[in-house]
């Protein structure tokens, strides 16, 4: 059955008409020519397809379509400026070369953006000692969070290193603006 | 047109050796590199994809009765079901593997058997499960085991020869005062790339235009053009961005052939064919289960005297692949008397193929764990058991080496871990919850250059120049590390090239495998440029061009040109639990002259963390009773994910080596997961007095 | 094959009243597992009922203390809410041990309880099933076992559940609160899912058409001194091989007042361990006492040569979890 929906990708407003069985993904892929989120799985197991949905990491091989009208979509691609200008996490990626055949790349730099605002929102993760305390962004808070994208490449340490420095600068920029 | 063959001379490393940006980075962290089954191909009518899905077989072996398309047929959007009986045929059949939809046999389960196409990927996957295939079993053998019937191959993988025998080995071992006598083993193992084999065709009535997911455009064309009964030239290959292949898309694979046969089917129109997760499990490729029995007869003071590698693998039926897992063994350590064997078993499977360093990964866990235990039986560290076992020249060719530098690995991989710290005996540290142990492995990998790459340099406006070969980019680096090497030979900054690749329109480019790429499409772009200023000097007018073939540079036929390393590995094994995690890993290297630090030691780091999953997790499972993998998902089939990589890092030595390419430069692509399984394994050892002999180093082997 | 028809639910009452009439008809939650299902043509239903925008949405404080968790409620967001964190740390501990961030984010309290077993056999349509297609065989005798269970198997399935929260609500004590077409039931947790027996198909005791509303944590002393430790391959995004929810309430001598163990990984439920239980009530913990507990609540596990290791682990894994909580840590 079909069903027309509206999303907003990447700022812009799409009406596409998608079978009910269609993925957001696959909405997205082949129906919005939105090839941003890659498709590595298809069942929910590598992260590659992960977006920001309504602002949070979200994947979209697991969602329907039609369950999502209406919703806002960020993919990799929307998280650069307008004028090409990367994002501090894009940015972080490419000088720690945390990628290497680039296919869970646009995943990894959408999680990792969920990542360092779950942090900030001070969301405990599994290696947390304290759930209730404050989490830090060390090597092992990030590694865990970051482990529902797979990356066969085995890029993990640049990836590390690109996430610790985005949050870092984010942090820097916070601390500056309450400062001021 | 044949090009001249040209072969180059030294160049001087200007940005060579920098850590120049990925030239397609921006494209990756931004998700604007377009994939296989990504690009917006139409046809000429602005015809839109077609989407093909694949109907596979459910017996291991046997052959099909019909396939039933009526319910596919009536489902809204499939547009054809094409099977034995429709397909078009192929002018070679040559390849069981690749001459799919020929005929009614069934050689394993999971082989094609039909092909849907649709207009929606959702249609075809419907469709897909409506085909209703009556199959006739036939009784199949699809257990892989100490007891499996096998036979000896006319050559292995590479090309090596499946049999060496230098002096008495068998007397020397019955006299050795020291001796390891152990059997190793290793699972089958899958590629795993994150993007799936996919593919986009076009058939225009004249030429097929393949956008594929493949490490190897012009091996492609040249196997599908005469399988097609096409001239080389009608098969266009294009491959700009590969999501990793590590092996499995270094030769072209059924899902391409279908592809190809589906769009021949209806002219004009793209077809799109993504396989799924699932199906790579049998369709793509994968590291064949190894046997390893290693024997090693030494003196008290470590010198071995006697070594045998005798490994048995496995392979489908209609293909041969012989891993050549006992080949490293040949090049680690001097022994006067030395046999190594290759055996393989035929199984009504899926057909085995390249999975990175196929040969010196499975062989080198098996050798390298034989020297961990041949150090606890001489009471010597395994640091200097290597040290004292280095050979002078390659004990099987008896040549000289080229750059064997793998004492030097060691002893600077020792410092940076703290090697000295570590206590003699096994089970001797407690931290906490965890048994604490480290270990150390050597590892290997041979200098391969491919002959006939052929690049092409052309002078542009503005004191650019345009450099074309048809090279690929599957993660390596290539685009990056090629454009360094054209501007150095070039003596041009490197903005000033542009490079064109990953299309077989371009001149020849060989397969991105064995290590051999930056090696041989270098040195071909080094002769050509090279070859360039002879023809037009420093000040060319755009538009002249040379197009040079490249001659062997390499100085393999008088010397041993290898690659060396070693890895360290710390292991923590859970007391509790026996649960392993790896809190450090360290590999030291020399692989000749590096040409860029910052994508090299990604390379490198990739191969450390790719030989740690397999340490830990990497095992298909495959049901006897069906012939297939049943972990057939990355939710059953584990791959590392961020949290089991922790502090990771990987250094060279400062090398040059002008006997392999004219850069000073070795592969670098695989050595990074040679001896890494073997290092996790011997430090899971150390930590806890328990060894394990087979991949991978699960749980269950600890518990107590 | 039929069409899908896809329907917003307006409200919970109209929602399980459409699926009651309709033995074709899911609710769908967050997707996680539904839409892997229907890819996979594990389940072709010709209706989803799209659930998961009912205002079930809140964790609420209850007036004695504990706590109503929506249906709809995030993973993400139950583990984050400081009640939980405070009152029920097995709860987040074992939310925050499962799937990866992305999937916590979008999966629901209700799809979590519900999701099916990740038998390997069960995904692939091309072998035999009796949970899948009833009668048909288990492919897991004899076949691939790493994951099967150990306790209340029967010989039409040997396969345990995978979900983490289930294992830390049983640990709690929590209750299932369930709307049917003939008004609202209470499950406890203990009773919601259920042994395979001969009817492996049926994961749960809920009937068709029911639908998860809440599910209520009692506040105790043991769940505020509780934790959830995870055997698995992969330190992270990999189903348990076996897991502990446990909490203990001491006495002033450090004797246990009371104590509950929940195994994951062990059985077609999240197994309660009573005989443990039972046995450590009034003892010291110790790492023997509570292995010699365990032991005896393992006497009657079945093992074959790919399950034996989880004896051992879950024994195991049960001292170190509840020792360490009496000594006070936190995780
Ligand atoms: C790769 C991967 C790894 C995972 N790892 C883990 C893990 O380690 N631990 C773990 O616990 N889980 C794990 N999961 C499973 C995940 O937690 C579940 O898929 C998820 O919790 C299901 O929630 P959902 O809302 O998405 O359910 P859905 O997919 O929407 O629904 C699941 C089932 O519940 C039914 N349903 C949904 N809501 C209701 C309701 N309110 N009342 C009645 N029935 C309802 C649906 O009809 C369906 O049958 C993993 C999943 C994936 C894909
Ligand atoms: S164990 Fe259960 S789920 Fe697995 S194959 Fe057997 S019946 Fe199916
Ligand atoms: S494609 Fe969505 S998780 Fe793999
Ligand atoms: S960069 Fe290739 S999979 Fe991550």
């Amino acid at each position: 059955m079909d069903a027309e929906i509206t999303l907003t990708v990447d700022g812009q407003r799409r009406t596409v008409t998608v079978d009910t069985r269609t993925t957001l993904l696959d909405a997205l892929r082949e129906r919005l020519g939105v090839t941003n989120p890659k498709k590595g799985c298809d069942h929910g197991q590598c992260g590659s397809c992960t977006v920001l949905l309504d602002g949070r990491r979200h994947l979209t091989c697991l969602a329907l379509a039609v369950a999502h009208d209406g919703a806002e979509v960020t993919t990799a691609g929307g998280l650069s400026g307008p004028d090409g200008a990367l994002h501090p996490v894009q940015q972080a990626f490419l000088e720690h070369d945390g990628c290497q055949c680039g296919y869970c790349t646009p995943g990894q730099v959408c999680s990792a953006v969920g990542v360092l605002d779950e942090i900030r929102q001070g969301h405990a993760s599994h290696v947390s000692e304290d759930l209730e305390a404050e989490p830090g962004l060390t090597d092992e808070e990030v590694r865990e969070r970051m482990s529902g994208n797979l990356c066969r490449c085995g890029a993990y340490a640049g990836i590390l290193a690109a996430v610790k420095q985005a949050g870092e600068q984010a942090g820097e920029q916070a601390g500056q603006e309450g400062a001021a | 047109m044949t090009a001249n063959e040209v072969t180059p001379t030294p160049i001087a490393p200007r940005s060579i050796g920098t850590s120049l940006l990925r030239r397609d980075g921006v494209e990756k962290v931004t998700g604007e590199a377009t994939y296989a089954v990504e690009h917006p191909v139409t046809g000429p009518d602005g015809q839109p994809p077609l989407h093909a899905w694949l109907v596979t077989s459910t017996v291991a072996r046997g052959r099909v009765v019909t396939v039933d398309a009526t319910a596919a047929l009536a489902h809204p959007g499939v547009v054809s079901v094409i099977d034995h009986t429709n397909a078009p045929r192929l002018a070679d059949t040559s390849d069981a593997e690749l001459a799919i939809l020929q005929d009614d046999a069934i050689a394993f389960r999971g082989q094609i058997v039909a092909v849907v196409l649709a207009g929606t990927s959702e249609s075809a996957r419907e469709g897909a499960a409506l085909v209703r295939v009556e199959q006739e079993a036939e009784p199949h053998e699809a257990v892989f085991d100490e007891d499996s019937p096998t036979y000896a191959p006319e050559q292995v993988n590479g090309g090596s020869e499946t049999d060496t025998l230098d002096g008495d080995p068998d007397e020397a071992l019955a006299r050795a005062l020291v001796t390891v006598d152990a059997t190793y083993t290793t699972p089958h193992e899958f590629n795993s790339p994150m993007e799936p084999h996919a593919a986009t065709a076009l058939w225009d009535g004249e030429r097929l235009t393949l956008h594929d997911s493949t490490q190897g455009p012009r091996p492609v064309r040249g196997t599908l053009g005469p399988m097609l009964g096409l001239a080389e030239e009608q098969v266009r290959v294009l491959a700009p961005y590969v999501g990793g292949g590590f092996g499995s898309k270094g030769l072209p694979h059924a899902p391409e052939v279908a592809v190809a046969l589906a769009a021949m089917t209806v002219p004009g129109q793209p077809v799109r064919l993504a396989v799924t997760r699932q199906q790579m499990f049998a369709l793509t490729g994968y590291r064949t289960a190894t046997r390893s029995h290693v024997r090693f007869g030494a003196h008290p003071d470590g010198r071995i005297e006697a070594l045998r590698h005798d490994t048995v693998s496995q392979t489908s039926r209609i293909k041969e692949f012989a891993e050549q897992a006992a080949v490293p063994a040949r090049v680690m350590y001097a022994a006067p008397h030395r046999a190594t064997t290759h055996r393989v078993a035929e199984l009504d499977v899926a057909v085995p193929s390249w999975m990175r360093a196929p040969g010196e990964m499975p062989g080198m866990f098996a050798h390298e764990v034989a020297m961990d235990e041949l150090a606890l039986h001489t009471g010597l560290d395994p640091v200097e058991l290597r040290v004292r076992n280095e050979p002078e020249v390659d004990p099987d060719t008896g040549n000289p080496w080229g750059n064997r530098r793998l004492v030097e690995c060691l002893r600077s991989g020792a410092e940076r871990f703290g090697w000295a710290e570590r206590p003699t005996g096994p089970r001797a540290t407690v931290d906490g919850e965890w048994w604490v142990g480290t270990g150390v492995a050597a590892s290997t990998y041979p200098m391969l250059w491919m002959p006939g790459n052929v690049a092409r340099v052309r002078s542009l406006d503005g004191g650019r120049y345009g450099v074309a070969i048809a090279a690929t980019d599957i993660g390596t680096g290539a685009r990056t590390v090629l454009t360094q090497i054209a501007a150095d030979a070039l003596a041009c900054p490197p903005d000033a090239i542009d490079l064109d690749m990953a299309d077989s329109d371009l001149p020849f480019g060989s397969v991105a495998g064995g290590s051999s790429g930056t090696t041989s499409w270098g040195t071909a772009i080094v002769a050509a440029a090279q070859q360039f200023r002879a023809d037009h000097g420093d000040h060319p007018d755009p538009g002249v061009e040379t197009t040079a073939a490249s001659g062997q540079y390499a100085a393999m036929d008088g010397h041993a040109l290898h690659s060396f390393g070693a890895v360290f590995c710390e292991a923590r094994v859970h007391r509790y639990t026996g649960e392993v995690r790896v809190p450090r890993l360290l590999g030291v290297y020399s692989v000749g002259r590096v040409v860029n630090p910052r994508t090299a030691r990604s390379q490198l780091l990739g191969g450390l963390v790719m030989g740690l999953s397999a340490a830990l997790f990497e095992d298909g499972w495959r049901d006897p009773r069906t012939g297939h993998t049943v972990t057939q998902d990355l939710a059953t089939y584990h791959v590392a994910a961020h949290a089991d990589v922790k502090e990771i890092d990987a250094h060279w030595l400062d090398d040059v080596d002008e006997l392999s390419t004219p850069m000073g430069s070795r592969g670098i692509g695989e050595i990074g997961i040679v001896g890494t399984a073997a290092a996790v394994a011997n430090a899971t050892y150390h930590a806890t007095g328990v060894r394990v002999r087979g991949l991978p180093l699960t749980a269950d082997h600890f518990l107590e | 094959m039929k069409e899908l028809t896809y329907h917003r639910a307006e409200d919970a009452a109209s929602a399980v009243a459409l699926v009651t009439g309709d033995p074709d008809a899911r609710f769908l939650g967050g997707g996680t597992n539904l839409v892997d299902h229907l890819k996979l043509g594990v389940t072709s239903p010709t209706t989803l009922v799209d659930v998961s925008r009912l205002p079930m949405d809140e964790v609420a404080e209850l007036p004695d203390g504990g706590l109503r968790v929506g249906a709809n409620v995030r993973n993400s967001d139950l583990a984050a809410h400081p009640a939980v964190r405070r009152g029920w740390p097995v709860v987040a501990r074992a939310l925050l041990a499962g799937a990866s961030g992305q999937i916590r984010n979008q999966a629901t309290t209700g799809g979590n309880l519900l999701q099916r077993t990740r038998c390997v056999y069960f995904q692939d349509v091309t072998t035999p099933c009796n949970k899948r297609e009833p009668g048909t065989g288990c492919s897991a005798i004899g076949g691939y076992g790493r994951y099967n269970a150990v306790l209340g198997a029967s010989e039409a399935c040997v396969t345990t559940h995978p979900s983490d929260l289930a294992v830390g609500l049983a640990a709690v004590d929590a209750t299932v609160v369930v709307l049917g077409a003939g008004g609202e039931r209470r499950v406890p947790m203990g009773d919601f899912h259920r042994l395979p027996s001969d009817r492996p198909e049926q994961d749960t005791t809920l009937a068709h058409g029911e639908l998860v509303t809440a599910v209520e944590l009692p506040a105790s002393a043991v769940a505020r001194r509780s934790t959830y430790r995870k055997a698995r391959d992969r330190a992270s995004y990999a189903f348990a091989l076996v897991s502990v929810a446990a909490g203990v309430d001491l006495d002033d001598d450090g004797r246990v007042r009371d104590v509950r163990i929940a195994w994951g990984g062990v059985a077609h439920k999240p197994w309660r361990a009573a005989v443990a239980e039972e046995a450590l009530r009034g003892k010291f913990l110790s790492e023997e006492s509570v292995r010699e507990a365990a032991e005896a609540e393992l006497a009657a596990a079945v093992t074959d040569e790919q399950t034996a290791y989880k004896v051992p682990m879950v024994r195991n894994l049960t001292a170190l979890t509840l020792t360490s909580l009496a000594e006070g840590a936190t995780r």
